[in-house]
């Protein structure tokens, strides 16, 4: 496998990506929601009466923190339907599997195109978020809460993981649909374990610190795993040209 | 240059090719033409390695299809025209063919000359920087041909390139394959249009999931009785009809100024019929021969299928 030839792939997906605006919506909303809007509700808190115990200020912080993984989650999800399922649409894959690009290239470039934009933009969001946070709590706490090995841990181990399995569940479902609307459609099944980490934080089944986000991360890497395998086997050049509807 | 030795492809209980057999040669076009669902796609797509054969061998230069290393190298060999022109629509036709240019590793300068060089031969040179997706049917067809054509492949495999072109358009394709006949390229044409493949392929295989005949056009067309003579005459008389007679022309009809026969070999069977013509009276205004004669071939050859 020759990565300057998946980058190829991955940097003519890029350039067809700045003409199409319906890729741009949610990697400009999510960003908007989580480095914008999170802080200013925290902050609208804050000023009515007493504002909020430093103890719910920390639950609450570390339940937003989780949107950065849904983020993670749904980014690509868009993206990746569109760079597949527009393939499709387009029936470009045909001639790209006639080159002498292998699968795993062509399969290689495809998940960077959907991983780059979306490691860039939800690292950049989370400096924003960390510090607008820090700015809007800093009062009530004395001290900045960001950045921290919890948040740390979020991003750079829970985040990858969660974004390899949007790529790899949506290269499966791209396979087996015929328009971006449904690939998302289906595509948003991914949402669930997701809300449901949220869910179960804010109403304190779960705590978010270290250990388990750790265990967490272990248990998506094993996702991870397996649904490489699944999306794998579905890219192949045979299935694409033969099973693909 | 491309040889396969039975070659066949079964998509479940449907054989899509059978038992093909075929020797192509360096710098030869050969037109491969079949009904639909023929198999001439199948086969295609089996050349190029982009589906696994059911059975048999094929070998494009030498190296094998099947085999995974060789199939890489296969690619490299090979520009295909799908039947799906397949284009980035959303890319200029320019940035089109630079994609794949930097695929086969051309260099930025070999990029350059040969874009330029396809698109000013194909008359697109104007309209590179238009987005692909804003080209007409025709223009994209032309651009696919570049498209194939950018890494200067020995061998061109185009799946039906002139369906959905108009006459000019399809002229513009067929006087172009010419070319690149003279530049020693290999050439293998699917299609449906046999005034096409007669035109201008050195030798036509005819499909119809097994391969009903191969060779030369105008050979195959002999091998069929097919075309009629028309000869018209200012007025046709009984000493001339009964001059035809001797000469036992098939399926001989007549009017008050036409003749029509059958004619295998309009070269030898004409002349008998128009001397005889003359020597009993009559005044030929003209002699035709009416019929594709490859049509003939084709339609008995594919209808005894069914
Ligand atoms: N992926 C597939 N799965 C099942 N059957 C297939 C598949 N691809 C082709 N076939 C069948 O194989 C046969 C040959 O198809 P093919 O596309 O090769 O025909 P063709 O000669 O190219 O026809 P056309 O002139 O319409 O393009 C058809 O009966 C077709 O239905
Ligand atoms: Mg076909």
């Amino acid at each position: 496998m020759r990565f300057s030839k998946a980058w190829l792939v991955a940097t003519r997906d890029f350039k067809v990506f700045r003409k199409q605006k319906n890729i741009w919506y949610p990697i400009i909303v999510f960003p908007i929601i989580i480095a914008v809007l999170f802080p200013v509700v925290l902050n609208y808190a804050q000023t009515r009466n007493e504002g909020l115990p430093a103890e719910t200020l920390l639950d609450l912080m570390n339940s937003f923190s989780l949107f950065f993984i849904i983020g993670a989650a749904f980014i690509p999800l868009s993206i990746a339907s569109y760079s597949i399922v527009g393939e499709k649409v387009e029936k470009s894959l045909e001639p790209l599997l006639a080159t002498p690009l292998t699968d795993g290239e062509i399969l290689l470039g495809k998940a960077l195109s959907a991983l780059l934009p979306t490691l860039v933009v939800m690292y950049a969001v989370s400096a924003v978020y960390m510090f607008g946070m820090d700015q809007v709590t800093f009062g009530k706490l004395g001290y900045y809460y960001y950045p921290n090995w919890t948040l740390g841990t979020l991003l750079l181990v829970l985040l990858p993981a969660a974004v390899a399995l949007s790529i790899m569940f949506s290269i499966i479902v791209s396979s087996k649909v015929n328009d971006v609307r449904s690939a998302t459609s289906y595509g948003a099944l991914i949402f669930f374990p997701f809300i449901g980490i949220y869910l179960a934080s804010t109403t304190h089944i779960i705590t978010i610190d270290i250990n388990n986000l750790l265990i967490i991360a272990g248990i998506l890497l094993a996702a991870d795993v397996a649904l490489f395998f699944l999306s794998t086997a579905t890219f192949r050049r045979e299935e694409i040209l033969t099973k693909w509807k | 240059m491309i040889d396969t030795e039975g070659l066949t492809k079964k998509f479940g209980d449907l054989t899509a090719v059978d038992d093909l057999t075929l020797h192509i040669d360096d710098g030869e076009i050969f037109g491969f033409l079949g009904p639909n669902g023929a198999g001439k796609t199948t086969t295609i797509r089996m050349l190029c390695c982009l589906i696994s054969k059911t059975s048999g061998t094929a070998t494009i230069s030498g190296y094998e299809i099947g085999n995974k290393a060789d199939s890489l190298k296969i690619r490299k060999l090979i520009g295909l025209v799908p039947d799906n022109v397949g284009l980035s629509e959303h890319l200029t036709a320019y940035d089109n063919l630079d994609f794949f240019g930097k695929i086969y590793d051309c260099t930025a300068g070999q990029r350059k000359d040969n874009i330029k060089r396809l698109l000013e031969m194909l008359g697109l040179w104007e309209k590179r920087n238009v987005l692909a997706g804003a080209y007409s049917k025709g223009m994209k067809q032309k651009l696919v041909i570049a498209r194939a054509l950018i890494h200067d492949p020995q061998i061109l495999i185009l799946d039906e390139p002139t369906a959905n072109l108009d006459p000019e358009a399809s002229k513009t394709v067929r006087e172009f394959i010419l070319q690149l006949k003279s530049e020693k390229k290999t050439i293998f044409l699917n299609t449906h249009n046999l005034d096409e493949a007669q035109r201008i392929c050195d030798r036509v295989g005819i499909m119809n999931t097994q391969l009903k005949a191969i060779g030369k056009p105008q050979d195959l067309a002999k091998t069929v009785n097919g075309r009629r003579t028309v000869i018209t005459i200012e007025q046709v008389s009984n000493a001339v009809i009964a001059a035809l007679k001797k000469l036992s022309l098939k399926n001989l009809t007549a009017d008050s100024n036409t003749l029509t026969f059958n004619v295998a070999d309009p070269d030898k069977e004409n002349w008998p019929a128009v001397e005889a013509i003359v020597q009993a009276g009559g005044h030929i205004r003209t002699v035709n021969v009416v019929g594709s004669d490859l049509e003939g071939t084709y339609l008995k050859l594919v209808r005894s299928e069914a």
